[in-house]
């Protein structure tokens, strides 16, 4: 039986993730062989994870390190007393 | 800002801040830090409630120290209080917004990838530009909280399937569902937004 595109897009992120059965995974796979668009949500989904991964996206407030820190000495100096 | 977990580095710190070295809390805390923070911006939609919420847990960490048993990974452990330390902040405002409410339908609203082919080029080099990392900023911050906050541990902090669903106290195929659409969304909230913001429109568009 041969899938079709919108059963492909239902699974695309557990295809990614490598959470999809054997079998699943090769039906996708010869799907995809064939279809330009589901190639493309497919190139399009992984582009987004590797994005929206990156380090810069969710950075720190200025600060925020050396005020828990600060806080958490006082904690186990007053616990220590 | 993934820190890859290290449970032997775990359990030998905790065994030797319980010995009396206590300063080594600050190394154990450190990797958490970060997706503590978002996990707890992400609920309570104020960075200086989240920050004072994330000072609140580290130290309910501390104190509880002796209560984790290392079932589950510390960070996951670590995110689970930062998260009932977020909603009990949530409960005492009654502020749980309702979109999260409305998301909570698992199986309403269009989540097929339809017409998302436009990232397919999108090269990481676009990352260099300070604006398209804040309309992905924008676009994760734009997600119905339940969605965001899978995303940031899948997606962003590279948690498993099962140490995120500890960690929000949701089960597996619930993690699974709201990852894929949380990924679908996204796409759609940025895909018009690249278009507009893209100087090599005609390489990264032209063949649709």
């Amino acid at each position: 039986m041969r899938i079709d595109c919108k059963h492909v897009w239902k699974h695309i992120s557990a295809y990614i993730d490598g959470d999809v059965d054997a079998s699943l995974r090769a039906e996708i796979d010869k799907h995809l062989e064939t279809c330009e668009i589901c190639s493309a949500v497919l190139d399009s989904t992984r582009n987004l994870v590797i994005l929206v991964a990156d380090d810069r996206i969710f950075e720190l407030p200025a600060g925020f390190s050396e005020r828990l820190h600060a806080r958490l000495d006082r904690e186990i100096s007053l616990e220590g007393d | 800002m993934q820190s890859k977990p290290n449970p032997e580095f775990d359990a030998e710190c905790i065994r030797r801040i319980q010995a009396g070295e206590k300063h080594l809390f600050h190394e154990l805390i450190r990797p958490c830090e970060k997706p503590v923070y978002f996990l707890l911006l992400s609920l309570l939609r104020n960075e200086t409630e989240a920050e004072d919420a994330a000072q609140e847990t580290a130290i309910k960490v501390y104190r509880n120290l002796h209560l984790f048993r290392g079932e589950s990974q510390f960070r996951t452990w670590v995110l689970s209080i930062a998260r009932n330390e977020g909603l009990a902040r949530l409960r005492k405002t009654e502020r749980r917004r309702e979109d999260s409410l409305d998301a909570m339908t698992e199986n309403s609203g269009d989540f097929t990838p339809a017409a998302l082919t436009s990232w397919r080029e999108v090269p990481a080099e676009e990352l260099e530009r300070q604006e398209v990392r804040t309309l992905i900023r924008q676009a994760i911050d734009g997600l119905p909280e339940i969605y965001r906050n899978v995303m940031l541990l899948r997606d962003i902090e590279e948690m498993d399937v099962r140490e995120t669903a500890t960690a929000l106290e949701i089960g597996e195929a619930a993690v699974k569902v709201r990852l894929h659409r949380a990924r679908a969304m996204m796409q759609r909230a940025l895909a018009p937004r690249l278009r507009e913001n893209t100087p090599h429109r005609k390489k990264l568009f032209g063949w649709l």
